[in-house]
């Protein structure tokens, strides 16, 4: 038995303190700087690592140093800012829902976001950037808020297995649509085929740039919400008796993942899986407070991405894959080994 | 048992802690609750009872603020609850739902740590107030060593225990609990209700919490709410509320009540068909 004076003296050492955590994020920035490095080096040509560092500081204007900066950095730093967005829209989504299996792929966001992009594709033909982005956060929200509604119906309200029901059953209807679409117009098909399977490449700099606020908007909300996500994580009645008003905090952070998601989407098309699969890593190291697994969801979701995307164009060169093919063929297995794990427990 | 030092707290009011005004409580236009007029007492342990569906948990969860009445209101030292911000509120008064569910993986001080939500700003980091209301909670209900260990680990009684812990964390003068013995086993059942009640006698919290054993209610409260159908059948000191006509009343059962050999307080002995001494020469 415990006297009330010895817990003050007592000071366990914790996998989960503050200075490990900080660690583990500086640990894992270095490690994203040295994946985005690697990333830059390979390819369909193989370029050495001097001359990277040569084309990004010392440019000359050869070929090598076009290829680095006009293909490849572009694409490391999508692939970043994508998986980013993508890893942080899932950790909300999973906290808000209390869903271990949701993320904006399964709840039909990025379905929607891109079913948005191939209809006003269809009508009016190539888009900018920026309008892409907003019909991609205007198909996202309506998404969002068709599958909350549908898993909401009923005498329970929001359950877990109603919400993906709903997000899976529009999901098909949504991609239905798309692919309608897609086979009646060849031009559309043309014009977005790549984009559709969820691909980094092909995207010069200046769509990140026009992309780029939305999702630092984006995580700045996601962030500044971490506190009451993580209260929320504990059920709304406990949440609403410490004093949470959750109303606002799941509009706010509504806003934040469709802002996420969408931007993810319009600047890579839907990729899966990412935002399931690394809120998991995540908490596996530093637990389920969102003031840290938010920043380390970011960093992750950012490494993954660029990784699976070099997976993309190394499987079978000189050709490539979408990296949203790849995202996949990892990702799917996962969340198999996921729900059955819920389903057991 | 951990030994109580109380940091600042001293609860101890002379009016209700809680009253009620005509409160009337629905589930999707299904009236549950009916113009309900109640006075919690202040510094005492209420208890709740009455059958499956009566109407006790949705009438803690309207005290709690968790359910907007369609009609009347609560009162918490005289503001209606409603008026004040919820964060307020939750300065105020705690509330552990039913069976509570943890996310997978998380630790028990985190999970007490949450309980100082209500008293950090937007931007306010964990301040040195935080860490020992947090340490204190984490003493009081033993669960010191078992801080770091995840909930899920933990047996039924020490994640009932790690829950109070969170709700104590919040230095509430009033701590509301649905049923917070539910899925124990009987030790643990009884350790926790010793708990609750060395909080009140310590510190003069107020408690009020719904509890399916009426025995236990006549043990550990001083004043106990009957309910039926959303009514009041008796409320008052145990010795009153607790006889054979409201047992009649509220469960619809006959019963015998005696005196609890151990605390002196009625004990609820109900008669079944199975009622007569087992004789040997069978």
């Amino acid at each position: 038995m415990n006297t009330s004076q010895s817990y003050l003296q007592q000071q366990l050492p914790s996998k989960r303190s503050h200075s490990f955590r900080l660690l583990g994020l500086i640990v894992g920035i270095l490690l994203l700087v040295v994946c985005s490095l690697i990333s830059l080096t390979l390819g369909a040509a193989d370029i050495s690592p001097d001359v990277v560092w040569r084309a990004l500081f010392a440019f000359d204007g050869s070929t090598n140093h076009l290829i680095i900066t006009t293909v490849r950095l572009p694409r490391v730093l999508i692939a970043s800012a994508v998986g980013a967005a993508l890893a942080v829209a899932g950790s909300l989504m999973q906290g808000l829902t209390r869903n271990a299996l949701a993320d904006p792929g399964i709840l039909g966001i990025s379905a929607g976001a891109a079913l948005a992009v191939v209809v006003s594709t269809f009508f009016w033909g190539s888009l900018s950037v920026q309008s892409y982005t907003w019909i991609a956060f205007a198909g996202g929200t309506i998404a969002a808020i068709v599958v909350y509604t549908l898993g909401s119906v009923g005498r329970n309200g929001m359950t877990p297995l109603k919400l993906i029901l709903a997000g899976a059953v529009l999901s098909y209807l949504m991609s239905a649509l798309t692919t309608g679409i897609l086979i009646l117009s060849q031009r559309t098909l043309d014009e977005i085929r790549f984009w559709l399977a969820g691909s980094v490449a092909g995207r010069d700099l200046d769509s990140l740039v026009q992309v780029l606020p939305y999702i630092v908007v984006g995580l700045i909300i996601a962030f500044s919400l971490s506190k009451q996500i993580t209260a929320l994580t504990l059920g709304e009645d406990v949440a609403k008796g410490l004093g949470l008003q959750i109303g606002w905090v799941k509009a706010i952070a509504a806003v934040a993942v469709v802002l996420l998601a969408g931007s993810a989407v319009s600047l890579a098309g839907p990729i899966g899986f990412i935002g399931l699969v690394v809120p998991h890593i995540v908490r596996f190291w530093v637990g389920v407070d969102y003031r840290w697994l938010l920043p380390y969801a970011a960093i992750w979701g950012a490494m993954l991405l660029s990784l699976a995307d070099l997976a993309a164009r190394l499987v079978i060169k000189p050709q490539e894959l979408p990296v949203g093919i790849m995202t996949a063929l990892v990702g799917a297995p996962f969340f198999i080994y996921l729900a059955r794990r819920k389903i057991k427990s | 048992m951990a030994i109580i030092t109380p940091i600042n707290s001293d609860f101890t009011h002379s009016e209700p802690a809680l009253t009620t005004r005509k409160l009337t409580l629905a589930y999707d236009q299904a009236i549950v609750l009916n113009e309900l007029d109640l006075a919690i007492p202040s510094g005492k342990i209420t208890a709740l009872v009455g059958s499956n569906g009566c109407g006790k948990s949705t009438l803690l969860r309207g005290l709690a603020r968790l359910l907007k009445p369609i009609k009347g209101t609560v009162y918490l030292d005289s503001a209606s609850i409603f008026k004040l911000s919820t964060k307020e509120v939750a300065k105020r008064l705690g509330m552990l739902p039913q069976s509570p569910v943890a996310p997978e993986g998380l630790t028990v001080r985190e999970l007490v740590a949450q309980g100082r939500y209500p008293h950090q700003g937007w931007l306010q980091q964990w301040s040195e107030e935080d860490e020992n209301f947090t340490k204190q909670a984490l003493a009081i209900t033993n669960m010191t060593e078992l801080a770091e260990r995840p909930l899920d680990s933990l047996s039924g009684g020490q994640r009932q225990r790690a829950w109070i812990a969170m709700a104590l964390a919040q230095n509430t003068a009033i701590l509301l609990l649905d049923e917070p013995t539910t899925f124990l086993d009987l030790a643990y059942q009884i350790e926790i209700l010793d708990l609750l009640y060395d909080l009140n006698q310590v510190e003069g919290r107020t408690i009020i919490m719904v509890l399916h054993d009426l025995n236990q209610a006549c043990r550990y409260a001083d004043f106990v709410i009957a309910l039926r159908q959303g009514q009041i059948v008796a409320q008052g000191i145990p010795a009153d509320v607790m006889t054979e006509g409201t047992v009649r009343e509220v469960f619809g059962l006959e019963s015998r009540i005696v005196k609890d050999p151990v605390a002196g307080t009625p004990m609820c002995i109900p008669i079944s068909r199975r009622s007569h001494p087992l004789t040997s020469n069978h």
